[in-house]
């Protein structure tokens, strides 16, 4: 006999309920019996709304959510299964356990057939005897459901105390002796009836089912409580302050007496210490029967507080976004609700419904496919965000229509696009999406599915007389089958153009495998926003010929490449890459106006502005284009400038509360090469060496292989030189400001502030830089450039920093911090893998030599590492951890 | 001996990839018929689970290279062997029946014989049970999310019939495996369950779901302690994961599994993550050393291969494993 009796149910994810659980809300907003909107919804076959009222009781905080469609007029098996399907497809409700909640059994079983993760039903009792309430708990547990059984037997339902726990010790010993159903997973519904009704047989509805609640809790092991709280108060209907307190005084004693979860309206709930004490005196005199007169007191109490309920508003904050970012937010979340207007308000900004879908929409769905990429969505999100693409261009398709009659454009399409997923292969999403992104640039689409082998996809190709074939594949066998088709093709002396999609499909595939054996052109597209220029260009007459000898060339090149790369594997000995290093001179070298370090607090964030590189700040939120250009953009240039304006705002705010603080250290000090390596004098006793990398790739004979220590002049050389170490931050102070953004759902602010933090502490590097460039160090001085020409390094001296590619070991950060004793003069902490905390730092090492510049280390092969371990009194193995993306050779 | 009793003393071993495997051989669409497939009307080629009867000499050899290189447990042939997988080669019941029966009896004829060889190392037949191509939790149209290719009882009925022949056929234990939609899983464990109860014995199940990206979640989105939760209401031999990823992507999901699961614990990822070729080249080696750090940290109860695993893979996880000590199941254990 298992005694755990944890009760662990899933949706997507985990919902595990100890004994230590405070209370599990069960939503109760999608039942039929219980809420006319939802009713009136599931009538009406408005499905779309139905699933927004599911996700909002997710939103509210429901850990589970009730789903019931007992209702006559409806057919209940067919509502309920196709809810619960709607529900699967929509992960922000199904991460949550579901209640198939019913009392027809036929409607229960339909629905424990849809449901994937560990659901509760609800429920069983002895109604019908003993046999059937058998059977019944048997097949739950066939499909591993936990079950609520209701306190009813064949004489009728439990309405005292007595009779709660008569049924319920019936009930236990039949599920865990005959059908050895898991204690835990046994949940009783006591029953909860109104109160205050004025009958006296109803004085003890609420205090015998918080008996009846502590009895079993304390007498029948692993079993847990539920209940619908919102009968208690049915005499109060129309009074929601006094049904609020109600419920939550209610709640807050059922769960003293062993109440695990309850079906609640989360929205109508008061918080119990916050009740008016007054009203939650009278209401719990009614609730645990303590005066004779408590209902009457009661009801006089409640006309006074008629009408004061609380109301909860669901978020929709988003709502309040510039249009393009709505459109954006329901593409990523899913939501279809406000799309079509939000579609209609985007076409009339725009000049043509056209520019609304290559605009707004292909931004939120690039978006999705970025966030799908890195894990971050999921295949079910992507098919919904896919959902409400396809509404938007369902909206605009009459006004394109209406346009093309104006202009006179008669031609129906820009094309025929064959699409497939390869035989062998049942993946489609992702052709589903290039699809749908196609025939919204009107493209005419004929998707013959998944598993097609390539007689059929031909077949159709010659018949349809398509302008272009789409292949798609996710599993890696796919990649042979696109490798087939193209052969047959070419056997058949085809020249349709071929685009390869898919995961598991890559440039270096198509150009190595498939390319060479069309003759056709073949292109490998990454994604669906990539296609559309892709197919226009190859269907376009003009540029047909000018686009297949792109490609062609652009393939052919990296064949060429990949078989030299492949070759090329070449590494030169440690020892013949020293020989072969850079030949310098180190002839005006200058001395710093100080040695040792220097802090600089509280940096004038103003003046940070100024410096900001505003490029990478766009390609934080994937716009891509050069600043200030990217205002001109067709595409991205409206929201990039929205964007900017935002960003400006916040920078504004920020500037003004002092709400983030810059703060600097850097240092320089007496350094001289020692091979690869650079010690520094860090006081008249005391020396530390800086350990550097070689490059090991073979090159041309006239080119050297770099090492930063080279900048630096080598101790033979009988010359006093100098190396400069520096770290900053501008994101001191930034916590509170992401934890609010994050209370409030703001992603968007939230992501702004971090980017502008970062982009504040990179223009913090370039302005110490050049204050140590002109001043301090002051080799620089004299220097005149232009904010355009900092930006492009146009000045002497660089700055690599550690875990970059001209110095990858990321280790060499802990000597340089506590050089500068950065921890303690910036805020800025190192983790144990040597990332900077907060983000927003940068940190680095100064070569002032004329010619330093920056390279890339590359692959080293082993007799380096060796020679560095040891350099560095470590392990071979602890280097060839942190150098692992460097390592040339197999560890 | 029990093979739960063995489960307590070491590290079992499954074998690996039989696709990877039946790829060496080049076989031509002949191989895939016998006289009464001569004239069928689809390609049958790639529908590798008719080998078994059309060159059960081809997947004995399988079997008994595999057993050679130290596997405990093969898999049957039978990756495909529904109804409703076999559907997309025009294959009906009584072919589905032959493939189960005869996958099992001659993989079973391959154990019997190595057994004798060595009867202190017992060797199993686990029938495997793929996850077909149909998903009960995802619509195939993106128009309608609320459509399914498949019932949830139709899936019953075919992984009820796969099942019967399997063991009629002589498999040892059932593996429900490569799971990417839990609902389809829970299926099958119906079945499971109603032909135990049916056939008045029960046998072992192991159940191997897989996860399919960087997400940490199957391909249905559930995670893997969701996964875990709505698998557990069956006494079960071994949960685990298989196939998708590599085996150092699989480490954290395996923890998760080792963690809270009751059962014994299973892992047979691939031999790494296919290259841009669609090549899974992974050394046994490499794959071995990756799979050891599973035994360091005392994961793992059976470890075996995926996709682009071979003998050779096979044995350096059998050598590797045979110098650790299995995961120690939870005292609380109802299994």
């Amino acid at each position: 006999m298992n005694k755990d009796y944890t009760l662990r149910l899933s949706g997507l994810e985990p919902l595990v309920i100890t004994k230590e659980t405070n209370f599990v809300n069960v939503g109760e907003r999608t039942n039929v019996t219980g809420s006319k909107m939802f009713l009136r919804l599931i009538k009406e076959g408005n499905f779309e709304e139905a699933l927004a009222v599911a996700r909002q009781q997710v939103e509210g905080g429901a850990q589970v959510i009730d789903i019931n469609m007992d209702e006559g007029m409806i057919d209940g098996v067919e509502a309920m299964v196709r809810f619960l399907n709607l529900i699967a497809s929509e992960p922000d409700i199904s991460r949550v356990p579901i209640m198939i909640d019913s009392s027809k059994w036929e409607i229960i079983e339909a629905g424990l057939k849809c449901v994937q993760g560990k659901c509760i039903v609800n429920s069983i009792s002895m109604k019908g005897g003993e046999e059937e309430f058998i059977r019944q708990a048997k097949i739950v547990k066939r499909f591993g459901a936990a079950v609520i059984v209701m306190l009813f037997d064949e004489v009728g339902q439990a309405d005292n105390y007595e009779r709660r726990i008569e049924i319920a010790e019936r009930a236990y010993r039949i599920l865990t002796e005959k059908v050895h159903f898991p204690a835990g997973d046994i949940i009783f519904d006591p029953n909860i009836f109104p109160v205050a009704t004025g009958m006296e047989e109803h004085r003890r509805n609420a205090i015998d089912f918080f008996r009846g609640s502590k009895w079993i809790t304390e007498n029948l092991p692993g079993a847990k409580i539920s209940g619908g709280v919102s009968n208690v108060s049915f005499s109060f209907r129309g009074n929601d302050k006094v049904r609020e307190a109600m419920h939550s005084a209610f709640l807050y004693h059922g769960i003293q007496n062993g109440m695990t979860m309850g079906i609640v309206n989360p929205s109508q709930l008061e918080v119990y210490d916050q009740i008016d004490k007054d009203l939650l005196e009278h209401v719990e005199d009614v609730l645990l029967d303590r005066r004779d007169d408590a209902t009457e007191r009661l009801l006089e109490y409640a006309e006074k507080v008629k009408g004061k309920g609380k109301e909860k508003v669901l978020d929709l904050e988003w709502r309040n976004a510039p249009v393009t970012e709505r459109l954006s937010h329901a593409l990523v979340k899913g939501i279809v609700e406000f799309i079509d207007e939000d579609t209609e308000e985007a076409r009339q900004q725009f000049a043509r419904p056209l520019e609304v879908i290559e605009g707004p929409l292909m931004a939120g769905m690039n978006i999705v496919g970025d966030l799908f990429g890195s894990g971050k969505m999921f295949l079910p999100q992507v098919v919904k965000s896919a959902r409400v693409m396809k509404k938007a261009v369902a909206y605009l398709m009459p006004y394109m229509d209406a346009e093309k009659k104006l202009s006179g454009d008669t031609s129906t399409s820009q094309g025929k696009i064959l699409m497939a997923t390869v035989k062998g292969d049942v993946h489609d999403i992702g052709k589903n999406i290039v699809g749908v992104v196609m025939a919204c640039n009107n493209f005419e689409i004929i998707d013959i599915g998944v598993m097609v082998p390539a007689e059929k996809i031909l077949e159709t190709a010659l018949r349809e007389k398509v302008d272009v074939i789409g292949l798609s594949g996710l599993i890696t066998p796919s990649l042979d089958e696109m490798v087939h088709v193209a052969k047959e093709m070419e056997r058949l002396g085809l020249k349709i153009p071929l685009l390869i999609g898919g995961a598991t499909t890559s440039r270096a595939h198509t150009a190595v495998k498939i390319d060479p054996v069309y003759s056709g052109p073949v292109v490998h597209v990454l994604d669906a926003s990539k296609s559309v220029p892709v197919a226009q260009s190859l269907i376009s007459k003009d540029q047909l010929a000018g686009t297949t000898a792109k490609f062609k060339a652009e393939y052919e090149q990296f064949r060429i490449d990949y078989k030299n790369r492949r070759k090329e594997k070449n590494f030169v000995g440690l020892n013949q890459a020293r020989a072969k290093k850079m030949a310098l001179t180190y002839e005006d070298i200058v001395a710093p106006t100080f040695l040792g370090n220097k802090t600089l607090i509280d940096f004038p964030l103003e003046q940070l502005r100024e410096r900001i590189d505003w490029t990478p700040f766009f390609l934080t939120w994937e716009l891509a284009g050069k600043y200030p250009s990217i205002f001109e953009d067709k595409i991205i240039g409206v929201e990039a400038k929205k964007l900017f304006e935002d960003a400006n705002k916040m920078l504004d705010e920020v500037i003004a509360g002092k709400l983030l603080q810059a703060k600097g250290v850097f240092g320089m000090y007496e350094a001289n090469s020692y091979g690869d390596d650079v010690k520094i004098k860090v006081n008249n006793s005391e020396e530390i060496s800086f350990h550097f990398l070689r490059q090991q790739n073979e090159k041309a004979a006239d080119q050297p292989y770099l090492c930063l220590a080279d900048f630096v002049a080598p101790i033979e050389s009988g010359k006093q030189d100098y190396m400069g170490f520096f770290a900053v931050t501008a994101g001191i102070g930034i916590e509170p400001l992401i934890e609010k953004y994050e209370a409030d759902h703001d992603d968007y602010n939230s992501i702004m502030i971090k980017a502008i933090a970062d982009r504040l502490a990179e223009a913090f590097a370039e302005k110490m830089h050049e204050l140590v460039r002109t001043e301090y160090w002051g080799f620089g001085k004299g220097e005149q450039l232009t904010n355009e020409e900092i930006i492009r390094e146009k000045y002497i001296s660089i700055r690599p920093a550690p875990g970059y590619p001209a110095c990858p070991d990321h280790t060499e950060k802990r000597k340089l911090f506590n050089l500068l004793n950065a921890e303690k003069e910036t805020g800025i902490t190192l983790t144990e893998n040597y990332a900077m905390y907060p983000t927003a730092a940068v940190s680095g090492f100064y070569f002032a030599h004329p010619d330093s510049k920056y390279f890339a280390v590359g692959k080293i092969s082993k007799d380096q590492v060796e020679d560095y371990a040891k350099r560095k009194g470590e392990s071979l193995e602890y280097m060839e951890k942190w150098l692992s993306p460097n390592l040339g050779y197999d560890n | 001996m029990n093979i739960r009793e063995i489960l307590k003393q070491r590290i079992l071993i499954l074998d690996g990839a039989m696709g990877t495997m039946i790829q060496r051989y080049s076989l031509e669409e002949k191989d895939f018929r016998n006289d009464g497939l001569q004239n069928h009307p689809k390609p049958l080629k790639g529908n590798n689970d008719l080998l078994s009867f059309t060159r059960p000499d081809v997947i004995k050899a399988i079997h008994r290279q595999y057993f050679d290189a130290g596997a405990d447990i093969i898999e049957t042939n039978t990756f495909s062997g529904t109804v409703i997988a076999q559907a997309d080669y025009d294959l009906g019941q009584d072919w589905v029946d032959k493939i189960n029966f005869e996958s099992a009896k001659i993989a079973k004829e391959v154990a019997v014989e190595v057994t004798a060889l060595n009867p202190a190392k017992p060797r199993f037949v686990a029938g495997a049970m793929g996850p077909t191509n149909r998903t009960l939790s995802l619509s195939p149209d993106v128009n309608d999310p609320g459509y399914r290719a498949v019932t949830f009882d139709e899936l019953v009925s075919a992984y009820k019939q796969q099942a019967r022949k399997l063991l009629e056929g002589g498999a040892d234990l059932l593996l429900i495996e490569t799971i990417f939609d839990t609902l389809n899983a829970k299926a099958a464990l119906y079945a499971v369950d109603e032909l135990f109860e049916e056939l008045g014995k029960h046998y072992p199940v192991m159940i191997s779901g897989t996860i399919t990206d960087a997400s940490g979640r199957t391909l249905s989105g559930q995670t893997t302690e969701a996964f875990l939760i709505s698998m557990q209401h069956m006494p079960l031999l071994s949960i685990g994961l298989n196939c998708a990823l590599g085996a150092s992507a699989l480490r954290p999901y395996l923890q998760v599994l080792s963690g809270k699961s009751d059962f014994f614990v299973s892992a047979y990822p691939n031999a790494g993550l296919p290259n841009e070729f669609g090549e899974y080249d992974e050394s046994p080696a490499a794959m071995a050393k990756q799979v050891e750090e599973f035994c360091k940290e005392g994961l793992v109860n059976i470890l075996g291969g995926c996709c682009g695993t071979t003998p050779d893979h096979i044995k350096a996880i059998a050598d590797m494993a045979s110098n650790y000590s299995p995961r120690i199941l939870h005292l609380a254990s109802g299994a």
